[in-house]
């Protein structure tokens, strides 16, 4: 279904797609090119264009990649790892691997919840198949989803002030790589030294929408 | 765009490739450089910033010569002071506010012969909030992620502009020849303005009833008003506690908390949000609410609906 979102914009409800998927979709049919910004989060995809002309061809162009979607989602199962019917990735996604030192000073607090040890919580987060679902809150703030049931938990009740780049936490069904520079109210399980997020980098990005994250545990 | 890139060349005073340097003496409330932007990068949390009115700024880039992503200062609510170590065209456009040159006003400062060390000073707007000065040759400051805006949401771009920061100025272009009474961008007259807007994504959260009083009520801008958004006070809108995770938004979208009173995001607005939209502000209504102050009164025009267009 689509939404109108002021003179140049569509929001997407996704229903059933995975968001990240119809982003990369929508990035690599050739009108793209038009388009200035293919916003995904957690149910829907926003879309805004260059210019306010040609906003109901753009729409038939998004109804009509949604229906191809719809289709090859029933054939291969809702949100089947590839999905495409005909029309999917042209590029298969990404993996990145991240090392990590699960050593995060709410390690041993997530294991109690989890009524599991520090070390089963490493080994369930590291064996997780991670992916990246979208970017908010903050740049380079990458949601992933994910996170092996049972170490979902809500967020902290109070947020630490300011969180360093390369702290590993998890929230809800998902996991984060801190950017560096914001508060925080995940769980922070462990630290990596690989730098995802650098805005004198180009791109500033190591991860993008739609990748395969795995992450690699280290010895503290 | 690589690392080294983003260093701008310093360009000494006295140099024959003929850049300038600009000192401020006075940076009044709240100065910054802008260029026009961030656009492209939503998906990677980073919002677009750029001039809260971009009318008025690019505005003043054409007047003095520069292509309209030049970087340039915006001047919320006067204060400013500054000089030129060479002589040089400037133009001040958007709020329109009293503008001297070494204390004797200026009649026409849409376009400036501004000499080398004489203070350029602009007060305070009698109407709007935020005037542009562009240089000839434009303004060098570090760019980040492409781009020299201040984004005060995540602190991306250069530093605040301060009583004694020096920015470089790049060659003088020609300036072309423009009726001058022709330069003109729109700031809201008189206390109170009219917006047109869209509905959607989320008025569907809505009942007829609060669909109504938006359009309806004379909205106030609150003070809690700056380059990420405006709240507005009125009757509140009944949206009680819905459920929707955060989803892309856009410049110009009239969210709405639990509160109940309309925040209207501007440039420098969150790249996602979490409360529902109802509607959002035509582009050339985004410029027009980036010059409001607190007190104004504000209409909410459906853009759809064929009436008249007000031209304040």
């Amino acid at each position: 279904m689509l939404r109108r979102a002021g003179d140049r914009g569509w929001l997407i409800d996704c229903h059933a797609l995975r968001p990240a998927q119809l982003a990369v979709a929508i990035r690599e049919r050739r009108w793209a090119r038009e388009l200035r910004e293919v916003v995904p989060a957690a149910r829907t995809v926003l879309v805004v264009a260059e210019d306010r002309a040609g906003m109901d061809e753009l729409a038939a162009r998004l109804r009509a990649l949604l229906d191809e979607r719809a289709e090859g989602a029933e054939g291969t199962g809702r949100t089947g790892a590839d999905g495409s019917g005909g029309t999917g990735s042209a590029t298969a996604p990404r993996t990145v691997v991240i090392p990590v030192r699960y050593d995060g000073p709410d390690l041993a607090a997530v294991a109690e919840r989890a009524g599991i040890s520090p070390e089963e919580v490493a080994r369930l987060h590291s064996e997780g198949e991670h992916t990246v679902a979208f970017f908010g809150f903050a740049p380079g703030f990458a949601y992933l989803d994910g996170l092996p049931e049972p170490l979902r938990l809500p967020r902290l009740t109070s947020p630490r002030a300011r969180v360093p780049a390369g702290v590993v936490a998890i929230a809800g069904g998902q996991s984060v790589v801190y950017p560096g520079g914001t508060p925080g109210g995940w769980h922070q399980i462990g630290t990596t030294t690989t730098r995802l997020w650098d805005v004198t980098a180009d791109p500033p990005n190591r991860l993008s929408v739609g990748d395969r994250v795995v992450f690699r545990a280290v010895a503290p | 765009m690589t690392a080294a890139a983003t260093e701008s060349p310093r360009i000494p005073a006295g140099s024959p490739i003929a850049g300038a340097l600009l000192t401020v003496a006075d940076a009044g409330l709240g100065t910054s450089v802008q260029d026009l932007g961030r656009p492209g990068l939503a998906h990677l949390g980073v919002p677009t910033a750029g001039p809260a009115d971009r009318r008025g700024f690019t505005l003043a880039n054409r007047l003095v010569g520069n292509p309209e992503n030049t970087p340039a200062l915006e001047i919320t609510l006067g204060g400013l002071a500054v000089t030129l170590s060479r002589s040089r065209y400037v133009s001040v456009t958007g709020a329109p506010a009293p503008v001297t040159v070494d204390g004797v006003p200026v009649r026409a400062p849409a376009l400036v012969r501004l000499p080398a060390g004489a203070r350029l000073a602009i007060g305070r707007p009698w109407a709007g909030c935020r005037t542009y000065l562009a240089v000839s040759g434009g303004l060098e400051a570090d760019r980040v992620l492409g781009s020299a805006s201040r984004d005060s949401l995540t602190g991306l771009g250069p530093d605040p502009v301060r009583a004694g920061t020096v920015l470089g100025v790049g060659p003088a272009r020609p300036v072309p020849a423009v009726p001058l009474e022709l330069a003109f961008s729109p700031v809201p007259g008189g206390g109170a303005m009219t917006a047109r807007f869209h509905w959607g994504p989320r008025h569907d959260l809505f009942c007829a009833a609060d669909r109504r009083r938006l359009t309806t009520t004379a909205w106030r801008v609150s003070a809690q008003c700056d380059r990420v958004g405006a709240r507005l006070t009125g009757p509140p809108l009944a949206i009680g506690s819905v459920d929707l995770p955060s989803e892309g938004t856009v410049r110009g979208a009239i969210q709405v908390p639990p509160s109940g009173e309309p925040i209207i995001f501007l440039s420098d607005h969150p790249v996602t949000g979490g409360y529902p939209v109802i509607g959002v502000l035509t582009d050339a209504d985004c410029d027009l609410l980036g010059q409001a102050v607190p007190g104004d009164e504000l209409r909410l025009v459906p853009a759809s609906s064929g009436g008249p267009r007000r031209i304040p």
